[in-house]
């Protein structure tokens, strides 16, 4: 079906199943252990071998020898692969990485060669026995040597234009009575998802199928389609069960791309994890920028000039990262100047981490509204509400479809009792604690997408919903399941969601808070034929049908479901295709995050001791998931604010803190109770549904609120993330 | 040589008389007898087997989850002879007449333990890849505060020990979620001790 026109009222509005805060209907598998992932498939007729991975040990350069004997004579080994022998190997349309050295090294941690053995213990003890000879060249590591002369990057097919002006901002900012101009930097992050990548690969004749984890099955195919040179029609995946992804799992990485390669190699299925210490540099990362921040405003707070400077690194050819995303649509301003630009780095590939663009550009641009307030003498709260705008100032002027901030604001405010923060930093003591509060505004675009279902009725009643769609514990099982349910009038027993199978039909997957929306429009699409399908079955006039409680109604006929599928299963497909409502229109989620934070006067020690975030995302379909997305978002920010940070050996070119011991990532002792309300909205330009998505928004906003907290408790202002306490310690306000 | 070592320590006889080392002939392997969920199961395994991988990869249990495989994170997290163990940092060896418990055997999907049934209601997991190390730990946990045993946060080693919030946050460190289900997680373990007590 054809989404063109804003939506009237349907058979979700009537909430019965969608709106409702249900259980996720996958839980019992998850809490028992029984939900298998992607290394856990057991096929007991399956010879299967496994692969481990070896990495490169410099950062650019090239492999000059590999002595292999060693490893090849080493206990159950049964191959080495290398370029050598894995054949020619292409690379995806959406990452630059390239899955094996070829002798080519371009950054630590590339595969070199995985080690194929009858057990995993032997595969990684051969894979120590692996020596590499390499012959090393310079490389770029230093992304603020760069400031000066890194150039702006050609327009990227997503990202839109790299520059964009409206105005005079120069000019508006030299005459700006009140100004601020500051420079903050945010670090190379690492999405850290509890399941490390992982696949097991078998092929049947020329036919590749792999149990794998990742996000998006069509990218997926795509990509590894290329990667191999096969026809994507050869190419299965299944990712059923994912173990976190965050936007590292978009698409193919190493363990799938050498898999497919070492099962080919072998003639036998092969299972390939990375490593934990290998993710850090072996796959995609969060990567750092510099942003600098120039804000004008009349003395009566009105913001009149808003520039965005921004860069960050990647390998040659990599994408940028759009930092601007949110300062172009998100405060008024008659003079607005933003512009990217891109270095080039010789470490592991920068991509895409759950709201990539928003999530490091309020970072900055948040803790600079937050200065600008006081600069103004202003309370932040009220700074923002006045500068808020219901058009897009960079998009010639277009509405938003809804844009409720202010309420996010003021509903925030009064929940979280900002009117006790102190508005003079540096003033409340709570023994040896001082305490502060800090809030800053959420903005993420809500994207939607095409995205296809299909649907099938049993003669028992029992609904099957097949999409290709990925549940990374975004909760998209529930959703796809109520949704059907809501529209075929059944409850969520008498429905079956199948998800991450290449197989199934295509949607956007998991990225970009993109999925939930597109896909929920999808099985309604699907479900609306279904219906039509059913009434047309059981001769009931299409037109006045009603499906509730199992039953199909119309006129004094009532039927069970189930009957119209008697003489065998209805089966319905449809794909949801969107027209122009999202350039009429500007789309995009809200929200707003209050913190308040203890740091300790004599140590610094910085605890987070109650958050809350108010977010403005349509209709939520699923209040219980939703919220946990959003609170999942907080703990996510509150790492981005106060540890999170790969740090980069300039001279040897790596990412040195690469596990999880090094790069810290919140745990329950740094997380207090976390509060997450919604603002109750639907958004007909949308979709059917009415809704957006909310997983990313969850993170954007966070890590300058708590920033901000911290500036309020010790009137030290970091603009440096993470805000440690080596970082406020030599500008502490005296403890005595 | 670690294994061999150890093994030598619990005076298991590797089946394999092997003195050279591992790497360069036959992996030297050991008969391995284990009680898991209830259960007496033996097991010929390679001495550098970790109990995670004895469960995952020869037992096909794979509720036990191996996110680090180096003591990192937790998603492994067994209850071996009454106490909570990250099972990738441990030989299975070791462990020779161990009674195991793993998260299928606390309850299985149509017969929930009352911690995973307070997972689902308070949503306390999302992708559910930490989830059975989580639950594993937080039914130890509880049991660990009811036998008396202090934590970092337990201000008075005299008094009847609680199961405060930050007792639970502070136990429960050692178990990594991504996701951020921290919070609610605490609320299902909140509501499990309130049931128990």
């Amino acid at each position: 079906m054809k989404f063109d026109t804003p939506a009237g009222r349907n058979p979700i509005d009537r909430l019965k199943v969608v709106g409702r805060p249900t259980d996720r209907v996958e839980g019992h598998l998850k809490v028992t252990g029984t939900a298998p992932y992607a290394y856990e498939w057991h096929d007991p007729r399956a010879s299967l071998a496994y692969g481990v991975i070896v990495g490169a040990g410099i950062a650019k350069g090239r492999v000059s020898a590999l002595h292999l004997d060693e490893a090849k004579a080493a206990p159950g080994v049964v191959a080495v692969v290398t370029h050598e022998n894995a054949g020619p190997l292409g690379k995806g349309a959406f990452y630059v990485q390239r899955f094996l050295a070829d002798p080519k090294v371009d950054h630590y941690h590339q595969a070199v060669a995985a080690v194929v053995a009858e057990t995993f213990e032997q595969a990684r003890a051969a894979a120590a026995l692996v020596r590499v000879d390499y012959v090393s060249e310079a490389g770029r590591f230093d992304l603020a040597a760069q400031w000066d002369t890194a150039p702006v990057p050609p327009e990227s097919a997503s990202g839109g234009p790299p520059e964009s002006v409206v105005g005079d901002f120069e000019g508006a900012f030299a005459a700006a009575p009140v100004r601020l101009d500051e420079t903050y930097t945010t670090p190379d992050q690492a999405h850290a998802m509890m399941e490390p990548h992982a696949t097991i690969a078998s092929w049947d004749g020329d036919r590749l199928t792999c149990h794998t984890s990742i996000q998006q099955m069509n990218w997926g195919v795509r990509d590894l389609a290329l990667t191999l040179g096969i026809p994507k029609n050869r190419i299965r995946l299944l990712s059923p069960y994912i173990g976190g992804g965050f936007g590292g799992k978009g698409t193919v990485q190493a363990d799938l791309a050498l898999a497919a390669v070492a099962a080919r190699l072998v003639g036998r299925p092969v299972k390939v994890a990375l490593q934990r210490t290998q993710m850090f540099n072996a796959t995609i990362h969060r990567p750092a920028t510099i942003q600098r921040i120039r804000i004008g405003a009349t003395r009566d707070g009105r913001i009149t000039a808003i520039g965005h400077d921004s860069l960050n690194g990647n390998l040659p050819g990599g994408r940028t990262e759009p930092t601007t995303a949110s300062t172009k649509p998100f405060y008024a301003g008659a003079n607005r100047w933003t512009r990217l630009r891109l270095a080039t780095l010789d470490l592991a590939e920068g991509n895409a981490m759950r709201a990539p663009g928003e999530a490091p550009g309020l970072m900055a641009l948040e803790i600079a509204m937050d200065e600008m307030a006081e600069r103004l003498g202003m309370d932040p709260v009220a700074f923002r509400v006045l500068n808020d705008t219901q058009v897009d100032p960079m998009q010639g002027g277009i509405p938003f479809s809804t844009r409720p901030f202010v309420e996010c604001l003021r509903t925030g405010a009064k929940r979280f009792g900002w009117d006790r923060r102190a508005s003079r930093p540096a003033t409340l003591r709570d023994g040896r604690w001082l305490v502060g509060m800090g809030m800053a505004g959420a903005i993420r675009a809500a994207k939607i997408a095409t995205s296809g279902a299909r649907v099938r009725l049993d003669g028992r009643g029992v609904v099957t919903v097949e999409v290709d769609m990925t549940d990374i514990g975004t909760g998209s099982y529930t959703i796809v399941a109520q949704t059907a349910a809501e529209m075929m009038g059944v409850g969520l027993d008498r429905v079956v969601a199948r998800l991450g199978d290449s197989d199934f039909p295509e949607t956007p997957g998991s990225g970009g808070q993109q999925g939930g929306p597109s896909v929920t429009a999808g099985v309604y699409a699907a479900c609306l034929k279904l219906r039509e399908a059913v009434a047309q079955r059981l001769g009931f006039n299409s037109d006045d049908v009603a499906f509730a409680d199992g039953m199909v109604r119309s006129g004094n006929r009532a039927v069970p479901l189930g009957q119209a599928a008697q003489a065998g299963d209805l089966v319905a497909e449809d794909t949801i295709e969107f027209g122009d409502l999202s350039k009429r229109f500007a789309q995009q989620t809200f929200g707003a995050h209050f913190a308040e934070v203890g740091v300790d006067a004599d140590t610094g020690e910085i605890r987070v001791r109650r958050m809350l975030a108010v977010c403005a995302a349509g209709r939520i379909i699923n209040p219980k998931a939703a919220r946990s997305q959003v609170i999942g978002g907080m703990t996510m920010g509150i790492g981005a604010a106060l540890m999170e940070r790969m740090d980069v050996d300039k001279r040897r070119g790596f990412f040195v803190n690469h596990d999880l011991a090094g790069y810290e990532v919140p745990v329950h002792a740094d997380i207090p109770h976390l509060d997450a309300v919604f603002v109750d909205e639907v958004d007909p330009t949308m979709s059917p549904m009415k809704a957006k998505g909310v997983g990313e928004l969850g993170l954007c906003g966070v890590a300058p609120a708590v920033a901000n907290a911290v500036y309020n408790a010790t009137g030290v202002r970091v603009r440096d993330y993470p805000v440690t306490l080596d970082k406020l310690l030599d500008r502490m306000p005296d403890a005595a | 040589m670690v294994g061999v070592s150890a093994a030598a320590a619990l005076a298991v006889a590797p089946s394999v008389a092997g003195a050279k080392p591992a790497g360069t002939d036959t992996p030297v392997t050991a008969k391995v007898s284990l009680t898991v969920n209830g259960q007496r199961r033996e097991l010929e395994l390679d001495l550098r087997t970790s109990l995670l991988d004895a469960a995952r990869e020869h037992l096909h249990l794979t509720g036990s989850k191996k996110g680090c495989d180096h003591g990192q994170c937790g998603a492994c997290t067994m209850i071996v002879d009454g106490r909570r163990i990250n099972a990738c940092l441990t030989l299975a060896v070791m462990h020779q007449g161990s009674e195991i418990t793993t998260i299928e055997g606390l309850g299985q999907p149509e017969n929930l333990h009352p911690m995973q049934a307070a997972f689902i209601k308070h949503d306390g997991y999302q992708c559910g890849y930490c989830t059975p190390g989580q639950i594993c730990s937080g039914v130890a946990v509880l049991d660990e505060i009811k036998a008396g045993i202090p934590s970092h946060v337990t201000a008075d080693l005299n008094a009847p020990m609680q199961v405060t919030e930050a007792e639970i946050r502070e136990r429960m460190s050692g178990n990594i979620c991504r996701c951020g289900a921290y919070s609610n997680i605490v609320e299902a373990m909140t509501e499990v001790a309130g049931r128990k007590a």
